[in-house]
């Protein structure tokens, strides 16, 4: 079952003059992992963007439909707030907020919180906080170190504390935007594992510029390039018989 | 290295040696004959009386005048430049509207503070009818460091990374409780210091208050917004202008001291404040 259905997604950056994704079409799988890829500056990051409407805070564009769980984000008056708080998003740059473990992964359930009583609020808090670092595979480095700063720890670390952060708010999908670029190769392996655990519950979308990153992680795989989607596939098929000649030179390293 | 280089390498290292020796002794001497004139004049019931006939008694209601000033003028300029910051750093678009807003808050920041008080004195005092007045004296005050504030909210505001406002938002967390909870959170250090920096012109601030707050000699306290308050700095313009004794400039100079003593107290309480927040930021840091 598709839990994302986007059709004919164009956007426009700087008042509409330039076209960073052109009419794409694509249907994301529920509780599967779906990679983006193409060289820089093709659109990925974009329409990853798109699905969150985190493109609306520098002034993009948007024509097309994007459908979650069949409702329409961009017409039809959806509540922005509601829906990032169903679609996490963890950046390439980890970038935890300077506050501790504990405060970065509570801030968001605590902001929601409206309407948990008073009393109960620490207690669950709490739990979410445990929960949270659990499924980022962090709880056990972190347990005693909850009230230390975030900064104070690794950069693998710090990104999979984002991870607990976004799962805090309890979210159906989550857009990795390169989550790994920035992570030494043991870190990598880790966020890697874990969004293999992931896709037990969430949605997951990635955009990575790293092909066997792709071909290791995702179920599905999206190429673009300049902006328009080549070819959209499962993942073995893409990596073993792309049927779109910029596909195999891409995969093939020919360019990128 | 030739002889000739090392000979002025040498002389302008002496010259910069002695510019930063001259400038410490203005300050020392500055201070110390502050200090010598007025440390006399200074004992419990002069920090505790009430000023009479002139140069007879104490200064308690000045004292009490400048911290009310200063405090109602705070609570004026700080709420209403920290928000107008806010509006300038995070909402206004960037287009001729908000440019000019910008403008006209730097060009505020440099009317001369006499100006500020006359227009203090014709629009509060007589227009509005609010009087010679603590009120008149605490939002004319707020007038002079407004811009300030905004100015050093805005940029405080500014320097906090727009990745932390993008986790923020990206965790459907609003745009307005992203603000509270991250972006003043980590600006609060800057706008502190801004905040002090205002307070610090506002303290010694004379000419304003001359014309808007009172006579300076005052020997009551103001039991209303609406009551004429002594403050500091007109205590010690009446006294040096038109007292011709030796008593009135030793108080002069005692006055002149405890002013010097309130502000290094504010500023340090102040700076305290802001390396509570820093400290706690850095230890977050590394």
């Amino acid at each position: 079952m598709s839990k994302i259905e986007v059709t004919g997604l164009s956007v426009f950056y700087g008042r509409g003059t330039v076209q960073a994704l052109k009419e794409v079409s694509i249907k994301i799988e529920a509780k599967k992992v779906t990679a983006l890829i193409g060289p820089s500056g093709c659109g990925k990051s974009t329409f990853l963007r798109s699905l969150n409407r985190m493109n609306d805070l520098v002034g993009a564009k948007t024509e097309g439909e994007v459908l979650v769980d069949g409702e329409d984000i961009y017409n039809g008056g959806t509540d922005v707030i509601q829906l990032r708080k169903r679609v996490g998003m963890v950046f390439q740059q980890p970038n935890p907020f300077p506050m501790s473990i504990y405060e970065n992964v509570a801030y968001g359930p605590r902001v929601h919180a409206r309407g948990w009583g008073n009393g109960k609020l620490k207690r669950r808090l709490d739990r979410v906080v445990e929960e949270s670092l659990r499924r980022a595979a962090l709880w056990p480095e972190v347990k005693d170190r909850l009230g230390e700063s975030a900064l104070k720890f690794s950069g693998g670390q710090q990104q999979r504390l984002c991870i607990a952060r976004a799962l805090a708010v309890n979210p159906e999908i989550i857009l990795f935007d390169e989550p790994c670029s920035a992570l030494d190769p043991v870190s990598t392996a880790r966020v890697e594992e874990l969004l293999r655990e992931l896709k037990r519950d969430y949605t997951i979308v990635i955009v990575t510029h790293n092909m066997q990153q792709a071909a290791r992680v995702s179920d599905f795989t999206a190429f673009f390039l300049l902006g328009e989607l080549i070819e959209f596939g499962e993942t073995t098929r893409i990596f073993e018989k792309p049927s779109d000649k910029r596909t195999e030179e891409y995969i093939t390293g020919r360019f990128g | 290295m030739s002889v000739c280089v090392r000979v002025r390498e040498e002389v302008v290292k002496l010259g910069l040696c002695a510019a930063a020796l001259v400038s410490v002794a203005v300050l020392l001497v500055l201070v110390g004959y502050i200090f010598f004139n007025g440390a006399g004049a200074i004992n419990p019931a002069f920090l505790l009386e009430s000023p009479y006939r002139f140069e007879h008694g104490g200064i308690f209601p000045q004292v009490v005048g400048t911290f009310f000033l200063v405090a109602v003028c705070l609570l004026f300029a700080v709420p209403l430049g920290l928000a107008t910051a806010i509006y300038l750093a995070e909402y206004a678009a960037d287009n001729l509207v908000t440019r000019s807003v910008r403008f006209f808050v730097e060009c505020l920041a440099g009317i001369p503070s006499v100006v500020i008080g006359l227009f203090g004195l014709v629009f509060l005092v007589y227009f509005l009818g609010f009087g010679v007045s603590l009120l008149s004296g605490g939002l004319a005050l707020g007038f002079m460091i407004l811009p300030w504030t905004v100015r050093a909210s805005e940029e405080a505001i500014k320097t906090v990374p727009y990745s932390y406002r993008e986790a923020s938002l990206a965790l459907g967390v609003s745009k307005w409780q992203t603000i509270r909870g991250v972006v003043l959170r980590n600006a609060a250090p800057g706008i502190i210091t801004g905040v002090l920096l205002g307070m610090g012109k506002a303290v010694g601030e004379t000419a304003v208050v001359l014309l808007t707050a009172g006579s300076g000699l005052e020997s009551f306290l103001p039991r209303s917004l609406s009551d004429p308050v002594g403050s500091l700095p007109v205590y010690i313009f009446m006294l040096a202008t038109q007292g011709h004794t030796s008593a009135a400039s030793s108080r002069a100079f005692g006055a002149s001291l405890v002013l010097i003593a309130m502000f290094l107290l504010s500023s340090l309480f102040a700076l305290l404040l802001r390396n509570r927040f820093v400290r706690r930021k850095r230890r977050k840091i590394w």
